[in-house]
């Protein structure tokens, strides 16, 4: 069952409660940073008069969980886009191929690892809700199935028309994320990409990689018969040649 | 070690290694501040800017420069053209050694490099990063054994390299083909961030179009090689095969700038340029440099055969290709990261010192082993030494 979250940036009263509960869950060191890091897996910033939350989008279909060489990016079945420490090299192609410039990393440790928001998969997978939507007091952030959610998200922009921007962040963004958000301006005043595809980045990709094996084959038997053609072209001349 | 049979004149080691000791002493220390204190301190990488120097040169260039091996194998052991064999070595030596430099560049780079075994037992097969890491270390290997019979020739092992010649063909089939994926590789890493990487740069054609670049540079380093080498030790230009050499560069270049000129077409990003903005100023100076300058100079076969045109020419085929990668992986990058990326000295220190280890060791091998033809004396068969 595919969970997710909510953002309601209208909702929102940047308490930062969500922040400091994602520290706590997750054990990570320091205070709350002005901007995400490896150690600030979600921050809550004022944009336009409007509070909006950084946190990784948990993709449908996640670019970050394609492009790593080990597999230590998964998706999970119950929505959350996990990250196995023990796996990971620390190539930073998910920094790199993220479509939304999640993943950060440890840049001042000698076993540096990435850090990210995991969408408190330990809890999810038990049913009970992240902890930053079990902490927020004005239902800004909320926990559910992505399609109640989404039944949710189109709710509030019904009921209240002036109030929201007629768009649910996430929705389609990249191929769909299980982070969805609502805003009352225009996303991109949030800092939030507006240009992004709702063809996941991934597909580009899986495109060139699934001829690899046909190539391959064609490639060697074609450099193949080239040699054939040229070592038997020198042996009828050397033949020839001899007569 | 006895140094009779080649060293056809001492090397002048003077100025060089005087820098290589200075460059020794900061290489170390950043070496040890690299993993002792993490990538933060020594580099200007960020979460902003997650890759620099390491990717964007020794990575990405390091990989296409060696590409003229996986071309003049194919030309001599598939296309059969023999001519060109006396050249195979030096250039075959020089792609394992540019992998070389890879490898080592990488152990800086990764986070944890001491993990890169990884790729070969967690498999994940839609990633493009899987596919080079596989790349890397099977190609290396093919370089490796494609270079072991000049060691076992040296050492007098003929039966190790009589084994090797038998399977030349499929050795050299193999190194084509895993060449081929590799350098293209290296473009289809980029495919992944269409809304990132800038439309002058962006194509979904990047794979091929890495690819090709990458036969033009391999073969301009091949002929750079070629003349430095020859300054060092004091050779001759092997004119009769590098003009002809220089016209395929002149070719493959062309095809790529046409590709990348239609690229840049339906991408709508003319505009870029003329307006002259930073990526189109860099763009400009990139296409203009590195590859209108030298098929304009090199498509004259007069200035093809006149070995300081040709020699220029090949120059700025290789400083396009290095301008496109740094482009690639570093200008084109910045608007979307919103940050400005320089690399630290630091990142500027590791990688000359790993590309003066080796050209180092290129020195060694070339008076320990018979690399060049026709070297002044006769080898004598070595026998062993104690």
């Amino acid at each position: 069952m595919a969970m997710g979250l909510l953002f309601d940036a209208v909702k929102c009263i940047g308490c930062e409660a969500c922040a400091s509960a994602c520290k706590e869950q997750n054990h990570l060191p320091g205070p709350v940073e002005e901007h995400t890091t490896a150690y600030t897996w979600t921050t809550v910033k004022s944009k336009e008069g409007v509070f909006s939350r950084t946190l990784c989008m948990h993709c449908e279909v996640p670019t970050c969980a394609s492009v790593c060489p080990v597999g230590a990016l998964k998706k999970t079945p119950e929505g959350p886009v996990v990250y196995d420490a023990k796996k990971c090299m620390g190539c930073r192609y998910c920094m790199m191929a993220c479509p939304f410039d999640v993943p950060k990393y440890q840049w001042d440790r000698p076993v540096p690892i990435i850090g990210k928001c995991i969408l408190c998969e330990s809890k999810v997978k038990k049913g009970e809700p992240t902890a930053c939507a079990s902490v927020c007091p004005a239902e800004a952030t909320i926990f559910g199935k992505r399609e109640d959610l989404i039944k949710e998200a189109r709710s509030r922009i019904e009921q209240h028309p002036g109030e929201y921007q007629d768009h649910i962040y996430g929705l389609t963004e990249a191929g769909g994320t299980a982070v969805l958000m609502l805003s009352s301006v225009p996303f991109g005043k949030l800092g939030l990409k507006e240009n992004l595809p709702s063809e996941p980045p991934a597909l580009r990709t899986w495109q060139v990689l699934s001829n690899i094996p046909d190539f391959v084959a064609l490639w060697a038997l074609f450099l193949y018969g080239i040699h054939w053609i040229t070592a038997r072209r020198s042996d009828v001349a050397k033949a020839e040649g001899s007569k | 070690m006895n140094t009779t049979a080649m060293a056809p004149r001492r090397f002048r080691l003077g100025f060089w290694s005087i820098l290589g000791v200075l460059l020794l002493v900061p290489f170390l220390v950043i070496t040890y501040l690299r993993f002792a204190k993490g990538l933060g301190t020594v580099t200007n990488l960020n979460d902003s800017f997650p890759w620099g120097l390491w990717i964007g040169f020794d990575l990405l260039c390091g990989v296409g420069l060696a590409a003229g091996a996986f071309t003049l194998t194919a030309i001599v052991h598939l296309f059969n053209l023999k001519k060109f064999e006396p050249i195979v070595r030096p250039t075959v030596l020089t792609g394992f050694l540019g992998y070389l430099f890879v490898i080592m560049a990488l152990m800086f780079d990764l986070g944890q490099p001491w993990r890169i075994w990884h790729a070969i037992v967690y498999w994940n097969p839609h990633s493009v990063m899987f596919e080079v890491a596989w790349c890397v270390m099977l190609y290396t290997t093919v370089l490796a054994l494609e270079f072991s019979p000049v060691v076992f020739e040296r050492l007098g092992w003929h039966t190790p390299a009589r084994i090797i010649h038998g399977f030349l063909t499929p050795l050299v089939i193999l190194g084509v083909v895993l060449s081929t994926l590799h350098q293209s590789s290296l473009g289809s890493l980029y495919l992944i961030v269409p809304t990132k990487l800038h439309p002058l740069w962006y194509s979904s054609l990047l794979p091929l179009m890495f690819y090709i670049s990458a036969i033009g540079a391999g073969i301009g380093m091949v002929i750079l090689e070629s003349y430095l080498s020859g300054r060092a030790f004091g050779r001759h230009l092997e004119m009769d095969l590098l003009e002809p050499l220089a016209r395929g560069m002149v070719v493959a270049l062309g095809i790529y700038g046409l590709m990348r000129l239609q690229s840049i077409a339906r991408n709508g990003a003319f505009t870029s340029i003329t307006s002259l903005t930073y990526e189109g100023k860099m763009f400009l100076a990139e296409f203009l440099l590195g590859v209108v300058l030298p098929i304009g100079l090199l498509a004259f076969k007069k200035l093809r055969t006149d070995s300081l045109w040709l020699v220029v020419g090949a120059f700025f085929a290789v400083l396009g290709f290095v301008m496109n990668r740094l482009n690639i992986s570093i200008t084109g990058m910045e608007r979307a990261a919103g940050a400005r990326y320089l690399p630290s000295l630091s990142e500027i220190i590791v990688s000359v010192s790993l590309v003066g280890m080796g050209i180092a060791i290129f020195a060694l091998a070339v008076r320990f082993f018979p690399i060049f033809p026709e070297p002044k004396e006769t080898m004598e068969p070595e026998e062993a030494e104690h």
